[in-house]
């Protein structure tokens, strides 16, 4: 039978805010453990939680960004659940009352452009971290717990089932990822843990109107490993059904270096989280000009950015696609526009070298040693001769990884090109002293030749020979022997 | 005339004129807590180095001639729900004890700053659950006005340590009566104030939307002075109330002329003690002479929330106990594993009532029970503040009993469903965060206490104290003391 697979998404994405959700720790990565808390994110007896207002603008912002309504009521609800890395045995978070709902994102694939609806979006706190002697917390022989992460703002963001494969999945959480970039409200970075996503994967047979049960499968700490886990539940669910037997609903956790799920609970011994209204803080009342002025805060987004990109820099749509999916490289692109004209040759280097060595050294793109406005004086030097493409190729490559500038490089290594007549006559001279044969090839009309010798030329001159003066020279030359 | 007798304003005025020093005063207190409290039993810990220490600070000021607020000096109790920085805060729990919290609740931060001194913490029912203080993990405490007896709950240390004067004042909490009933049974006057007059912060959490702090004394002039300096708004508590606070000692002067009172006729009747009824028409008559307009009315839903509050409260409780699991702090009882370790210290550290009230409220907010139980309790909150808000569109306050009974026998109070319905007269303030005020008026047959309480429309404490200013002032029912020699 044939099946069509039908995907939903939970992204959890952490807020890029100064302070913790409710109480004034610092958010930052990387303290020793258990040193940004307060008895507040402790839990401790007697002590409440306090909103900090700037989680409810980073999440409105990031609901505006991705087409939702928000809630002008909206309330907080308690998670009630025992684990030792949740400090009051309860998760601050929304139930029934969102702050935002019913948005979605459009997206394109080979097979065309398609609208994924967004279902809602609420904040909550994070949990702590367990760090387990053992391997899990049921064979470990004692536990450590750091809460520096406890009361970390997250957003919820639930998308609708809409998805039908792997690659709209990916397309979804891509364009997903930008746009949350582009609001600045995260980092959204996934492999760093601050954007999280849970997918929803069921089957049904084609042409079938009821959805088939679906599983929930957590874990996912890359976009690969979001793809990779696509296609094993859908196999996995298709043996199922194959064979004859049923998928149940149920929670399945991703092991990343054995490629498979596991099950971790089912359904019955997962929901009951006796949710009810937070009593110690009061509904959130959201006016519509403070909206307003959330949404007029706003940046352009990445669709926006795509189309000013081609329609006034004159980029090619794939172009212009590949640079919006990131926000830092859009920044980067508009800051070298801004000192340099041609934005289909920053374009290019973006596109080549830039990516090339950022995906090889693993490097985060806003931690980039190279600056904007050095990247523009690089292009302006190739431009007027100064050097040459190939060793602006080498240039770059130093300026990448130091940050000095291109004019310094050059002086200081020598790699101005050589366009002086008397110094490349006497490289010509001794190229074709040493080369009779191809000499005699070009006499004899062999065009071929003439590339040879001018490779040889560039060759001697370690790259730094201004190719068209050479080729000027040595047909000279060759034509007066 | 004995000093530990006397009010705080009473005392301010012999501090100020230098006929008794801080220190003195501390000492005859902390004296009194040495010689009687094994008879009342009301402290669980005795602060009396912090405490010497606060009243020597306040004789310096005065020695220096600089001006002291009403509370300077003058000796009081806590709670033990109430976080103090680095004394043991236990909610009367096995759960806690030890608890040493490294903050001071709100509450206490004001105090601090009013040169207060703290004689200690004293006994409740494990975390505010109960009605006799006989909840408490660690002992019970006794009525002053007979050791037979209960000093009501949950605040029985509090009420117990004002009316034997082992402290001048006291504060309190009060989720369901917990301020109120006990006041009433010890014969001194307790408030409930609104619901978010008073920071939470730093009051270990029972039931959160219903929790409130409030004062216990030995008049009414005192409540006002105290209500002065703890109530306010604070950024720490997203329920307190961002407004205007009076000064509470203005209104208590002003005739209660042209008052209007209510008399709700669910309040009398059926189940409540004929002695405490007759006090309360007593007080009722009194005002009208006094020449307030008295008349019976109605909150035709009182019956129903009692069983509303038994799941609101549960529900909160049964979350807001989830955190004393043995992972942070206080009690941890070593098991194999991490689930058993939460189960066994759970099971150990918490008393049979906070069990049964954690087991009601995970049961009420259960998904399938959640519409049918925490929803409709949550319904017929609504009505019985409606009820209220009507009646206080007719009337300035209303006047009921503070409890049905005067204080209940010790050691034959096992039927929680009896128990619980000590609480019927106080609970439906807490449901509507209204403000409540018990008044001691008169004795019942046995000598023992009867408080009348005096409800108001939210934040007008001031209008609460003005009557019950007028009663105290125009009668001598409302300042007794327990028979010295039958009580301790
Ligand atoms: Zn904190």
């Amino acid at each position: 039978m044939d099946y069509e697979v039908v995907i939903g998404c939970e992204v959890h994405v952490e807020l890029k805010t100064k302070t913790k959700i409710f109480c004034s720790c610092p958010t930052d990565f990387g303290g020793e453990p258990n040193t940004h808390v307060c008895p507040v994110c402790l839990g401790l007896p007697g002590t409440l939680p306090v909103l900090n207002k700037k989680v409810l603008e980073y999440a409105i912002k990031a609901g505006l960004a991705l087409n939702c309504e928000i809630a002008q009521f909206s309330k907080f609800d308690r998670k009630n659940y025992f684990y030792p890395d949740l400090t009051k045995a309860y998760q601050i978070s929304q139930f029934d009352l969102p702050i935002c709902k019913n948005g979605y994102i459009d997206i394109e694939t080979d097979k065309g452009k398609k609208r994924i609806g967004i279902t809602r979006i609420h904040m909550e706190e994070d949990a702590g971290k367990l760090v387990h002697q053992g391997n899990t917390i049921t064979t470990s022989a004692g536990s450590l717990v750091d809460y520096n992460r406890a009361g970390v703002p997250l957003i919820e963001i639930v998308s609708e089932p809409d998805m039908r494969s792997a690659e709209e999945v990916v397309e979804f959480l891509n364009s997903l990822k930008a746009i949350i970039e582009y609001t600045g409200v995260s980092d959204a970075r996934m492999e760093q843990g601050s954007l999280r996503c849970d997918v929803n994967l069921s089957l049904r047979p084609v042409g079938q109107i009821e959805f088939g049960t679906r599983a929930e499968i957590k874990n996912l700490n890359s976009f690969r490993s979001v793809e990779r886990v696509i296609q094993y539940e859908i196999d996995r669910q298709v043996d199922i059904l194959e064979s004859g037997g049923k998928v149940i609903q149920e929670t399945r956790t991703w092991d990343e270096s054995k490629g498979r799920t596991y099950s971790l609970r089912s359904k019955e011994d997962s929901d009951e989280y006796r949710y009810f209204p937070e009593p110690d803080l009061p509904p959130v009342i959201v006016m519509e000009d403070y909206i307003e002025k959330l949404r007029a805060e706003l940046p352009e987004m990445p669709k926006e950015k795509r189309r000013r990109m081609i329609e006034k820099d004159g980029l090619p749509e794939y172009d212009a696609g590949i640079i919006t999916a990131s926000k830092a490289l859009v920044d980067f692109y508009d800051a070298v526009h801004t000192h340099y004209g041609d934005a289909k040759k920053i374009s290019n280097w973006i596109m080549g070298e830039l990516l090339a060595k950022v995906n090889a050294e693993g490097i985060e793109l806003n931690a980039l040693k190279i600056q904007p406005e050095q990247m523009a004086a690089l292009l302006k030097l190739v431009d007027s001769g100064e050097i040459s493409g190939k060793i602006a190729k080498k240039v770059f490559a130093e300026m990448f990884e130091t940050g000095n500038n291109p004019g310094d490089i050059i002086k200081k290594q020598g790699l101005m090109q050589i366009s002086d007549e008397t110094a490349l006559k006497t490289m010509i001279e001794q190229v074709v002293e040493t080369n009779p044969k191809s000499v005699e090839d070009y006499k004899a009309g062999k065009t071929k030749a003439l590339g040879f010798l001018v490779g040889q030329i560039m060759k001697q001159s370690r790259g730094q020979a201004n190719p068209a003066v050479i080729n000027r020279l040595l047909v000279e030359k060759l034509n007066s022997m | 005339m004995t000093i530990s007798r006397l009010t705080i304003h009473e005392l301010h005025e012999l501090l100020i004129k230098k006929e008794i020093s801080a220190t003195e005063l501390t000492k005859e207190h902390l004296d009194r807590i040495r010689r009687l409290d094994s008879n009342v039993k009301a402290y669980i810990t005795v602060t009396d180095e912090l405490a010497l220490k606060q009243a020597e600070a306040v004789d310096k000021k005065l020695a220096a001639g600089e001006k002291i607020g009403m509370l300077a000096g003058i000796p009081m109790s806590v709670k033990d729900n109430l976080c103090t920085e680095g004394i043991q805060t236990s909610c009367a729990s096995r759960m806690l004890e030890g608890f040493k919290p490294q903050y001071n609740a709100t509450v206490l931060e004001k105090l601090k700053a009013e040169d207060f001194v703290m004689l200690g913490k004293v006994n409740m029912d494990e975390f505010a659950m109960g009605s006799t203080t006989e909840n408490s993990a660690f002992f019970h405490t006794r009525n002053p006005w007979n050791p037979d007896c209960v000093p009501g709950g949950s605040s029985g240390g509090s009420a117990a340590s004002v009316a034997a004067d082992l402290a001048v004042y006291s504060l309190g909490s009060d989720t369901g009566g917990s301020i109120r009933q006990p006041a009433a049974f010890c014969g001194v006057i307790g408030l409930k104030p609104t619901y978010g007059a008073v920071s939470r912060f730093g009051l270990i959490a029972f039931a959160s939307s219903l929790d409130q702090i409030g004062p216990l004394a030995k008049d009414v002039t005192d409540i006002a002075l105290i209500m002065n300096a703890i109530s306010g708004y604070d950024k720490k508590d997203s329920t307190s109330a961002n407004c205007n606070y009076p000064d509470y000692t203005a209104s208590l002067n002003k005739s209660i002329k042209g008052m209007r009172i209510g008399l709700p006729k669910e309040y009398l009747g059926e189940g409540i003690d004929s002695d405490v009824e007759a006090q309360v028409l007593a007080a009722a008559s009194k005002l009208e002479d006094l020449g307030a307009h008295v008349e019976e009315c109605s909150l035709p839903h009182t019956r129903y929330a009692m069983p509303a509050y038994y799941l609101i409260a549960p529900a909160e409780a049964s979350s807001n106990l989830g955190r004393y699991d043995g992972v942070r702090y206080g009690l941890r009882v070593q098991a194999k594993d991490v689930a058993s370790m939460f189960c066994e210290t759970r099971k150990q550290g918490f008393g049979p009532e906070v069990k049964r009230r954690i087991m009601l409220g995970t049961y009420a907010l259960s998904s399938g029970y959640y519409d049918a139980y925490y929803l409709k309790a949550l319904k017929v909150r609504n009505l019985v503040k409606q009820d209220y808000d009507k009646a206080f569109t007719q009337y300035d306050c209303l006047i009921t009993p503070t409890a049905p009974t005067t204080a209940l026998r010790k050691g034959n109070n096992q039927n929680p469903l009896t128990l619980y319905k000590s609480d019927i007269c106080t609970i439906p303030t807490n449901l509507a965060g209204i403000p409540g005020l018990s008044l001691p008026y008169g004795v019942d047959r046995n000598g023992m206490p009867i408080g009348v309480q005096l409800l108001g429309k939210a934040f007008t404490e001031p209008a609460l104290l003005q009557v019950a200013y007028s009663l105290e002032q125009n009668t001598s029912l409302t300042r007794l003391k327990p028979n010295q020699g039958k009580g301790i």
